[in-house]
């Protein structure tokens, strides 16, 4: 893999690969941070320092909750950890050990203080005296510190985010990464005022307010101290359908377009890191992963992604950078004259009738279960909508496609095939394209 | 040299903690987490091919998924509405020939979702911890029905006419009921008196009285029945098993595999149990394997099941013949019994068979050429015969010695129904037993409710 060149540079922060560790629990301190540095990472992010005093504190009950799938796979992870309860100068006195011992790996610093400017003026040139190479201000952490004021208090605020935004840009020369909470209805809004405030970067997501199950013992949220819970915020590879949602309205958003984004929320193997980067994203953040399975999963990821990279041909992370991009659009455009059925791959097919029963059940009636008084699947193309839903449930790799109808009649519609382009906004059904059209 | 001086039959062969571990469970019941890592592996399929091929049609998609959601009870529940006998079902049902074998994760990988050893899962799980029977009796019709026979099928049908609100008085020959639960099923598949314990279980129900030592022909008739009771259902099973019609037949050391088994379920101490150095099977079938496992368990050192066809055509299934083999008997095909060599006690020492092959016809043919097995016992597993006389008599039609009845359980007569092995219908296995005999309770309840 000679000609893969993994080094990424984020808004003048280098690091020899796109793998960072968010700002949590892996990165609180220099024992799990040289642990992450010797096992791969290219950086991170340090766990979010508040200001000089008495540090936070945590519950000492349980901090975590969580969604499981088949044999217990972690899918989605709930906390309500706080920032980091020690001390900052401790804080401040390791981030510049560490910098100092790996110069080559990114080291960025989260801050969260009050949304004062001495608080800010106070803290940032202390950050700066470390050697680190950027700070990420931490506006999205959605439970406990939200209640003081700080975190999604102020991410949800957009005149908050830019006011903010502008002192770290006065008091510090540092690169500003702004990270957003996705709990707010149109993220293109945070995103905006970060620019304006003159962020060098976004990255998203932060958590999303969670309560992961209820104790039916209890009657409390889980996780449950002393009889009562209170919303987490979820992570992991749950997330990340969401995660790719935001990053692609500020990618394409004309507003912010071109502002690197630092990519996060339930990247777990290189492929989800390949998509992140596709949208956009300079860097992918990892927290979750890393604290299912442990620091060595990042070399599944960087030989995962430059080994896909050689495949492709490309050679550094520009190269297939944001080539997703403008391939999102709105509904409104999508081709409806772009035709697909399903195909059963009988070769490949177990008959365990899933792709029946969903399609009769809930959509459309448009595979058999029974052929010649034989267990048979197959679609009916005369039926079939081409909605993927039995392609979902398949418990079979490629056992059921979509394939294209590139020739004849839809026997579905008995429209002949078109290969032109229409979409909604000028189809006859749409009231709008009526008004317009007379 | 004379042949006596060799033959070696002998009681006591293990020390007792081999005999603990010999007959120990077969397959360890499953942990909690294994049966969720199990469950989880279930697709839930749509018109399930498992559930098609269970012959009691259990919802076996329904009850994995309940056991994946934490209601192993519920899970329990769902198995026993559709067989009362879930519980030995899943110790002893051929599942490589049944649910399992048409499994999709079978089809998929190779590996089907274990169904046996989850069903087991759950229905421990609820009889060890239920408190009241998860049935109700509906309300008393006051019709009585006589059941003939406490085995599977008879157990069955008593339960579910129980739960109909008829009452029910089984008459069984043996001094304990549950019929080859009891006293023919390996010992190592149903360890722990899980047959008793399953009866006690089934008779919560409430309604059903069992007479032990009260034989149907010894002494009660059917007439005495049919003027008693307001149906009547026969679940008899089958008699002895079949001779070789060799001479020697009941020779010492001829023995009857059935009723050796009988003896060494009913053995409260295994040691007690004399078994040979040397041991010959005959038979092809569970009973074969069944015996020859035993006999190796008890002890022999050299066991051998011949069988007269290929392996293909044995009744065991390649996983039984496997289980055999591992337990080190050795299996040999294409071998008919030709004469049973005797000492001069007229004891059995060994065994001569001759090679058969197919002949052009399909027939069975000897080849001639013999091969001469030295045998301390000889083990009869050929099939056991039908006892029917009293019944041909009693103007009850037969089918190839064995009851003829309709699906539903009917026999000729129009008072009694019958099912299990004693009918001509289906394999002759528990869970089908059990099929039968909830079949003919519908039946009989249906034409009671007239
Ligand atoms: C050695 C052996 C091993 C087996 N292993 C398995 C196995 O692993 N899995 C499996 O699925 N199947 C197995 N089978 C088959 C299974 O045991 C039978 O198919 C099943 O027990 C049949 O049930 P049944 O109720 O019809 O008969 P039985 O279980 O034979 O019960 C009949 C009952 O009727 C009683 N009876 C008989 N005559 C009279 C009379 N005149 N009056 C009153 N009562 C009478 C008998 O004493 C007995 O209690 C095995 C069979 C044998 C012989
Ligand atoms: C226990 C825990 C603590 C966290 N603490 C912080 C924090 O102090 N500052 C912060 O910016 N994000 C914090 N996060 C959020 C993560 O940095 C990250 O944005 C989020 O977990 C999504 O990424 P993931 O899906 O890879 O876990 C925390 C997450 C977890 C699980
Ligand atoms: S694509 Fe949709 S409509 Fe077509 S067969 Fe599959 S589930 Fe049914
Ligand atoms: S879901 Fe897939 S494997 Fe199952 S029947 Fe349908 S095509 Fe076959
Ligand atoms: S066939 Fe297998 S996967 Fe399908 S429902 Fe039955 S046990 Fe589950």
């Amino acid at each position: 893999m000679g000609m893969v060149d993994l080094s990424s540079d984020f808004c003048g922060i280098k690091s020899p690969n796109p793998f960072w560790l968010a700002s949590a629990p892996p990165t609180d301190k220099a024992y799990n941070v040289e642990r992450a540095f010797e096992a791969g990472w290219g950086g991170v992010v340090w766990k979010t320092l508040g200001s000089e005093g008495p540090p936070v504190v945590n519950v000492n009950g349980p901090r975590y909750g969580a969604i499981h799938g088949a044999d217990r796979r972690l899918l989605g992870l709930n906390n309500i950890e706080l920032i980091t309860d020690r001390d900052l100068e401790t804080n401040l006195r390791e981030i510049a050990e560490v910098k100092k011992r790996w110069p080559d790996r990114a080291i960025v610093v989260s801050i969260m203080v009050p949304c004062e400017e001495e608080a800010w003026k106070a803290i940032l040139p202390r950050v700066e005296e470390t050697g680190a190479d950027g700070i990420e201000l931490n506006f999205g952490c959605p439970h406990g510190m939200s209640e003081r004021g700080m975190g999604s208090a102020v991410g949800q605020v957009p005149e908050y985010i830019e006011m903010v935004t502008r002192w770290c840009k006065t008091y510090s020369s540092q690169p500003v990464i702004v990270k957003l909470t996705p709990n707010i209805t149109d993220i293109r809004k945070p995103a905006r005022a970060a620019k304006a405030g003159g962020a060098d970067a976004v990255s998203l997501i932060n958590t999303i307010n969670s309560i992961t199950s209820v104790n039916l013992d209890f009657f409390a949220p889980e996780p449950t101290i002393d009889g009562k819970g209170s919303h987490g915020g979820y992570c992991g590879p749950a997330v990340k359908p969401i995660a790719l949602s935001m990053v692609s309205e500020i990618a394409r958003d004309p507003d912010t377009r071109g502002l690197p984004i630092s990519g996060i929320g339930g990247v777990t193997t290189w492929r989800d890191a390949a998509e992140f980067i596709a949208l956009g994203c300079g860097s992918v953040q990892v927290c979750t992963a890393a604290m299912t399975y442990g620091f060595k999963i990042v070399q599944e990821m960087t030989a995962g992604l430059a080994e896909w990279m050689e495949t492709k041909g490309y050679e550094t992370l520009d190269n297939f950078m944001g080539l997703a991009v403008p391939n999102v659009t709105d509904w409104q455009y999508l081709n409806l004259n772009y035709v697909t059925k399903a195909h059963i791959d009988q070769d490949l097919c177990i008959k365990c009738g899933r792709c029946h029963i969903a399609c009769e059940d809930t959509s459309h009636q448009a595979i058999t279960s029974m052929v010649d008084g034989v267990r048979h699947f197959e679609v009916m193309n005369e039926e079939c909508v081409g909605c993927n839903l039995c392609v979902e449930v398949c418990p079979v790799t490629d056992c059921i496609t979509m394939e294209e109808m590139v020739e004849g009649t839809d026997p579905r519609t008995g429209k002949p095939i078109r290969h032109d382009y229409a979409n909604w906004t000028t189809h006859p059904n749409n009231p709008a394209a009526m008004e317009a059209a007379e | 040299m004379t042949t006596e001086s060799v033959r070696d039959v002998a009681a006591g062969r293990l020390q007792s903690a081999d005999y603990l571990a010999n007959f120990a469970d077969l397959h360890a019941p499953m942990t909690p987490h294994e049966a969720i890592v199990e469950a989880d592996r279930c697709y839930f399929c749509y018109d399930a091919p498992c559930m098609n091929a269970c012959p009691t049609t259990i919802d076996i998609p329904l009850f994995i998924r309940e056991i994946a959601a934490g209601n192993a009870d519920g899970a329990a529940k769902t198995i026993l509405s559709q067989n009362i006998m879930g519980g030995m079902c899943a110790r002893v049902c051929p599942t490589e020939t049944l649910c399992e074998e048409v499994c999709v994760r079978e089809t998929a990988e190779g590996k089907p979702v274990r169904i046996g050893e989850l069903q087991r899962y759950a229905t421990d799980h609820l009889m060890e911890r239920h408190t009241a029977h998860p049935f109700k009796r509906a309300a008393q019709t006051g019709k009585r029905v006589a059941v003939v026979g406490a085995g599977p099928a008879g157990m069955a049908c008593a339960h579910r006419l129980a739960r109909f609100g008829h009452d029910v008085t089984i008459f069984e020959a043996r001094p304990k009921a549950g019929g080859l639960n009891e006293y023919g099923i390996a010992a190592y598949k149903t360890p722990g008196d899980f047959a008793q314990r399953e009866l006690d279980f089934i008779l919560e129900i409430g309604g059903i009285t069992v007479k032990n030592e009260t034989a149907l022909g010894r002494d009660v008739t059917l007439e005495a029945l049919s003027d008693e009771f307001d149906a009547i259902f026969l679940g008899m099973g089958l008699g002895g098993v079949n001779d070789l019609g060799l001479e020697g037949d009941d020779a010492e050391g001829c023995i009857d595999a059935v009723k050796y088994i009988a003896d060494l379920r009913q053995a409260k101490d295994k040691a007690a149990l004399s078994i040979g150095r040397r041991v010959v099977v005959i038979g092809g079938g569970m009973t074969a394997v069944d015996i020859a496992i035993q006999s190796r368990l008890l002890g022999a050192e050299d066991v051998t099941i011949c069988y007269r066809r290929g392996r293909e055509a044995m009744n065991a299934s390649e996983y039984e013949q496997e289980l055999a083999q591992t337990n080190g008997v050795t299996i040999r095909p294409h071998l008919m019994p030709k004469l049973l060599e005797r000492g001069a006690d007229g004891a059995i020492t060994g065994i001569v068979l001759e090679y058969g092959e197919a002949g052009p016809d399909g027939k069975l043919v000897g080849t001639g050429e013999t091969l001469a097995l030295p045998a301390d016992q000889v083990f009869k597993a050929i099939g056991q015969s039908p006892v029917t006389e009293t019944l041909s008599n009693a103007g009850i039609e037969l089918e190839a010695h064995r009851i003829k009845v309709s699906d539903e359980g009917r026999t000729s007569h129009p008072k009694i129904w019958a099912g299990g092995d004693c009918v001509r219908r289906d394999d002759d296995l528990t869970v089908v037993a059990v099929d039968h005999g909830q079949r003919a309770a519908q039946s009989i309840h249906a034409a009671l409710s007239r």
